[in-house]
């Protein structure tokens, strides 16, 4: 298999997040924004994980970190959202530019 | 071009797409049910690159868990489910011109770098990663899972509604949107008064 295709796929994952954080300002689509970025890190780790265990019989290194990094992931939702429910309850809104009390 | 090779472009070119309508879609809905679509295409690349069980974390944990949770913020803030429209300080050239920027750069770096670069992906079975997990890669598994319990607590604390948190007196409000809170003061006694009343009855029927 061509290693350029997954590296390609996650490259287009992570600047289509990019695109996401910058551009909507709906805090719940910025969380998912950033879980594609996650997702194409995972997708690159376990891509060069396999090209590099071809080349040289080492440890599985890059799946247990991509799993690590899908854990975490999972951990940051859970927080996230409960942050963006008390974002709600104090202003009344999930528009992450009303988030500006310590702006100054 | 090897069979491989065509799945993979398949799942590329529909995650591609999946991950752009999450971003432009405006429906809030419907940008969280394009987003399970991306991760069940993440989900197919580690298929095909080999790693099976990751593959299936990856669609129990984000496909079943994230997506859900995510489903529930929204139905929790009464997010403007609705197209909403997109106040915007950054204007629409600035991502554009900076996500693309990045693409470009990424894709020409990749093609000259991995070009022409081939592998075979060896299969790793959810027996080769709990090996590895459990023996070299113990404590900081132990350590992720305290982390995960750190951060369920976590939320829930951060969550819960205290007493008087409310929003802010400055701010002017739609009451009829904001969740109502239920006041402890309002609820009549009398069905409390009932309930305890019945429940001794109710045990020394149990035991005689």
């Amino acid at each position: 298999m061509l290693i350029a295709y997954p590296l390609v796929f996650a490259a287009l994952l992570f600047c289509v997040g990019i695109y996401g954080v910058l551009s909507r300002r709906n805090a719940v689509v910025v969380l998912m924004s950033v879980e594609l970025m996650l997702a194409s890190v995972t997708v690159n780790l376990v891509t060069f994980n396999q090209l590099v265990a071809e080349r040289s019989d080492v440890l599985l290194t890059g799946q247990v970190f991509a799993l690590f990094v899908l854990a975490v992931g999972a951990a940051e939702v859970g927080v996230a959202l409960a942050i963006i429910l008390l974002l709600y309850r104090n202003r009344a809104s999930v528009n992450i530019d009303d988030a500006d009390l310590m702006k100054y | 071009m090897s069979v491989a090779d065509a799945f993979m472009l398949v799942i590329a070119v529909l995650g591609g797409s999946a991950a752009l309508l999450v971003v432009t879609s405006r429906n809030v809905v419907h940008a969280a049910l394009y987003l399970v679509i991306a991760l069940l295409a993440v989900a197919g690349t580690f298929l095909l690159l080999g790693a099976e069980f990751l593959a299936w974390a990856q669609v129990l944990v984000y496909v079943g868990a994230v997506v859900v949770l995510i489903l529930f913020g929204l139905m929790l803030t009464r997010a403007p489910i609705g197209p909403m429209a997109q106040s915007n300080e950054l204007g629409k050239a600035l991502p554009v011109g900076v996500s693309g920027a990045l693409f470009l750069v990424l894709v020409v770096l990749i093609l000259r770098s991995f070009g022409n670069t081939t592998f075979t992906p060896r299969v790793v079975t959810a027996a080769n990663l709990g090996e590895l997990l459990y023996v070299d890669w113990a404590f900081p598994f132990m350590v992720l899972g305290f982390l995960l319990t750190v951060s369920l607590i976590g939320a829930v604390v951060i969550a819960r509604q205290d007493e008087g948190e409310g929003p802010e007196p400055g701010l002017d409000f739609d009451t009829e949107q904001l969740p109502e809170v239920p006041s402890e003061t309002d609820a009549t006694p009398s069905p409390h008064v009932q309930h305890t009343a019945e429940v001794p009855a109710g045990r020394e029927g149990g035991g005689a």
